[in-house]
């Protein structure tokens, strides 16, 4: 007789290790499995894009003249659970949601929302200066701006007649 | 007694002719203590002007409008361009008037009270 483990349902859904508990969320992550690592700018950040190892902040890139502008949607998160570091062309995010504290004495029914720990690395289309980033948390979207430098942006160049 | 707030997807509903913006549902946290469901939705990018909460019947419906993107070009998108949208049957022993919202750094914080009578109850013995 195989002896296997029985989990409370509900219980089920809060684990650490068990956070795709929808049928929905696993046919999502099958897609980012298959077409994460095409969509994750870096080459080198393959290791990252595994499922089951972590939640993918969904990130969008901005350009225009002056700056690029790195969104990523981190909803509930506090500014010292989240690092942003920069090397060599490629900004990277990281950070842990930990479980809520004040919800221990509480029953889960329902736990949809990810935990535990994301990286991402973005590369970026163009030089930035790395001193001016500036980074910015609201409505739980962080934007990082990076401005360009100066031999990256557009210039207009005259045209002379003689 | 299972009181559980089940909920009801419109992901195959046409929408109404003015809005052509699809919706996404957000993903939420539902728990229960003894006094309260407490609902958290995940709507990043919504202000609190842009939250709508609605109670129909016993249906509760939040709907989260995005903020403007900004002025620039865009390289790479992940994130969907749709608005969020969900809607809740609520289960009859919860107070509807006393259900209150709070909206931080993206999550929708919904205390959603029990009515007085259906809080467990000592009784004693006389």
């Amino acid at each position: 007789m195989k002896l296997t483990r029985w989990q409370n349902p509900e219980i089920w859904n809060v684990s650490p290790w068990r956070r795709m508990n929808t049928f929905r969320d696993e046919v999502d992550n099958l897609f980012n499995l298959a077409f994460g690592r095409l969509a994750n700018l870096n080459p080198d950040a393959g290791s990252e894009s595994q499922l089951l190892e972590g939640w993918f902040p969904p990130v969008d890139v901005y350009e225009d003249n002056d700056n690029v502008l790195v969104k990523a949607e981190l909803p509930g998160m506090r500014k010292e659970d989240v690092e942003i570091s920069f090397h060599n062309g490629y900004l990277s995010l990281s950070g842990e949601r930990k479980q809520e504290q004040k919800h221990q004495d509480a029953e889960t029914y329902r736990s949809e929302r990810w935990l535990g720990r994301f990286h991402r690395t973005i590369s970026l289309p163009c030089r930035v200066d790395a001193e001016k980033i500036k980074a910015a948390y609201n409505e739980g979207v962080l934007t990082v701006t990076l401005p360009k430098a100066e031999e990256a942006k557009a210039k207009q160049i005259p045209i002379t007649v003689n | 007694m299972n009181a559980v707030a089940q909920q009801e997807e419109e992901s195959a509903c046409p929408q109404p002719v003015e809005q052509d913006r699809q919706f996404v549902s957000p993903r939420v946290n539902i728990v229960e203590s003894k006094d309260a469901y407490v609902l958290e939705a995940e709507m990043p990018g919504v202000a609190k002007d842009g939250l709508e909460i609605s109670l129909e019947a016993n249906v509760l419906t939040i709907t989260g409008r995005r903020s403007a993107e900004p002025a620039a070009s865009l390289l790479y998108r992940e994130s969907p361009t749709a608005d969020f949208r969900r809607a809740f049957e609520l289960d009859p022993s919860i107070d509807s008037s006393k259900i209150s919202a709070r909206i931080e750094q993206g999550i929708l914080t919904l205390a959603l009270p029990k009515a007085e009578k259906v809080k467990p109850r000592r009784i004693t013995v006389g």
